[in-house]
């Protein structure tokens, strides 16, 4: 070991490592985590730049060139109209990337300010809360999104707020749980005692120091809203046409998969290496920053 | 345990009460009545349909005549199909959603844990990676694709399998019970290997083993018991995601059961069909969830314990 190899060391004793370092470390050692994070980037990049780079217009019809398969001009065939497949499936990830970011930050936000609140206040008002959280647990919140969608329309803001006001009811145990335990800590006191208010000592003390699981079980919900839109709009009860989602393509797919076989499988590939990615960096990312929390 | 019993019970009525109340108010506030169709209807027909079904009435009494007609187990006549009750319809699709369901559970229990338990006898080696990887695939994988895929391998290129109906020809229940059965498969496998890793370093099943028990006898035995416990309390969970599963497949296979009538009546605004049927599988669910309770509760002392003081 050669002197400067040894100052890094020392340095690095002496600096240490903060969580989110160790956690970094963790999750890069993490191969299937990094290939899914790499996954996703690559894909919300192209979605996002899709009007720009997108091979063919969205609207764009070629009847006499009617549905062909995968071919050096459309890359993944076309559809029955015509249409390139790749660009449909490209402005479809757009819309179902939306949903799933969209409906989570919905439930990101109720579920953790409710969490917050509860395990907060504690006693008898988290009792209640937490009572009432347990109760709409219990609710099939299938068949209630699907009344829902039925009874209002099926528009997409409803969508995501349908969506959004199933999936919070987990996020906020969570926090609850966290804030509960935290809220026992000094630190907390010290804030109390110099007067802070509730709403600020939650906010800047206790939330950011509950971060590490919502992030994990944020990201391990936005898989969960991708599936539930595309389930819906499969159904036919979410996503509308002319609007497309990849559950939208797939759909469609099913009705033509015995001629145009490309139809159903590309949207279908493409939904379920995001899933795959999705689930897989969710899963590092616990690893990483909650290691004591067991695989299942 | 009756304590135990008496307290989840008495938990579960209001969460059915809310039900009912939340899906009736929910479907009169929908804009549209059930008989804005295309054709327009006169005054004094619709004045007549309105008495006929009780809508003429305050929103408050129609709510307690409802109610009062759902405990003598009436959920009244379909809006949709003329002279058929909602009772009809519902107990027309139960029995085949509930045969779906069962051999769907059936498929996932038995591949699932046996999947999950061979994958934690040998943790970390392709014994346990191959299994867990595709039960990953199974996770990801949606029934709504998974159906539709494996109608296209085997019922169209293959052509080995009917491609839909139920009970119509022989071998058409397989594909429907594989489709709706294998997520849960997937989950189960996942449950039971990490309930199996865990319970496979107790103290216990080294003593089983100290004293000479063969290792099929320890895992069977001893093991299994606790290992599969997790298992157990997601049977109602499942159950109730099975429920909803069984929407997407009985669509793609075509089977004329509770799932289909649902989101047919959704389609149709069919408003007491979706009111009926809402509020029957709610409380189906419901129950499930309490009897998995009950089941891992009687499994797991422990559980109990908590409602003893």
């Amino acid at each position: 070991m050669n002197s400067t190899q040894h100052s890094e060391l020392l340095d690095n004793i002496i600096r240490g490592t903060s969580l989110w370092e160790d956690a970094l470390y963790r999750l890069r050692q993490n191969k299937l985590a990094m290939i899914g994070m790499v996954y996703l980037i690559f894909m919300v990049i192209i979605c996002l730049l899709t009007p720009w780079i997108a091979p063919y217009g969205y609207e764009e019809q070629n009847l006499r060139l009617g549905a062909v398969p995968p071919n050096a001009e459309h890359w993944l065939g076309t559809d029955t109209f015509g249409r390139d497949m790749l660009t449909r499936i490209l402005y479809g990830g757009r819309l179902s990337l939306l949903v799933g970011f969209i409906a989570t930050a919905v439930a990101l936000v109720i579920g953790v300010t409710y969490g917050a609140i509860a395990g907060y206040a504690g006693g008898k008002t988290d009792n209640v809360m937490m009572r009432l959280v347990d109760i709409f647990y219990a609710l099939p919140y299938m068949i209630f999104i699907i009344l829902l969608m039925v009874v209002f329309g099926r528009n997409l803001l409803l969508l995501f707020l349908a969506i959004g006001a199933v999936e919070w009811l987990v996020m906020a145990r969570i926090v609850r749980g966290q804030i509960q335990s935290l809220r026992q800590q000094e630190y907390v006191e010290a804030a109390m005692s110099l007067g802070l208010s509730p709403a600020a000592i939650i906010i800047k003390h206790l939330i950011p120091n509950a971060l590490g699981p919502v992030i994990v079980y944020t990201t391990l919900t936005i898989p969960n809203v991708m599936l539930l839109e595309a389930f819906l709009s499969f159904l036919g009860l979410g996503i509308q046409p002319p609007q497309s989602s990849w559950g939208v393509l797939i759909s469609y797919g099913v009705e033509t998969m015995e001629e145009y076989p490309w139809l159903l499988i590309f949207p279908g590939l493409v939904l379920t290496l995001t899933l795959f990615a999705l689930n897989f960096l969710g899963d590092g990312l616990r690893d990483a920053l909650d290691p004591k929390a067991s695989k299942d | 345990m009756w304590r135990f019993i008496g307290f989840r019970v008495l938990q579960a009525i209001p969460v059915i009460l809310s039900v009912i109340t939340v899906t009736f108010f929910l479907v009169r506030a929908a804009p549209g009545g059930p008989f804005d169709t295309e054709k327009a209807v006169s005054e004094q027909v619709r004045a007549v349909l309105e008495a006929r079904y009780q809508l003429d009435l305050p929103l408050h009494e129609q709510y307690l005549s409802y109610l009062g007609d759902l405990f003598k187990g009436d959920m009244g006549p379909s809006f949709y199909y003329p002279g058929r009750s909602v009772n009809d319809l519902i107990f027309q699709g139960l029995p085949i959603t509930a045969e779906l369901g069962f051999y769907a559970l059936v498929f996932a229990l038995f591949i699932g844990s046996l999947a999950g338990v061979f994958a934690a006898l040998k943790p970390n080696s392709a014994q346990d990676y191959v299994p867990m990887s595709i039960a990953m695939v199974g996770i990801c994988m949606p029934s709504f694709l998974l159906g539709p895929l494996l109608v296209l391998v085997f019922g169209i290129w293959l052509d080995v399998m009917p491609i839909s109906g139920w009970g119509n020809s022989p071998g058409d229940k397989v594909l429907p019970s594989i489709t709706l059965g294998a997520m849960y498969a997937a989950y189960i496998a996942r449950l039971s290997r990490s309930g199996m890793l865990e319970v496979m370093n107790q103290d216990y099943l080294r003593t089983a083993r100290a004293k000479g028990l063969p290792e099929h006898v320890v895992v069977l035995k001893h093991a299994l018991r606790g290992g599969l416990l997790p298992v157990i309390s997601y049977l109602g969970p499942a159950f109730a995601a099975l429920l909803s599963g069984s929407f997407v497949v009985e669509t793609v296979f075509q089977i004329p059961g509770l799932g289909r009538f649902y989101i047919q009546a959704a389609f149709n605004r069919d408003y007491t069909m979706i009111l009926g049927t809402t509020v029957f599988l709610s409380t189906l669910i419901v129950v499930f969830n309490l009897l998995s309770d009950i089941v891992a509760a009687w499994l797991n002392p422990r559980l109990r314990y908590q409602f003893r003081n």
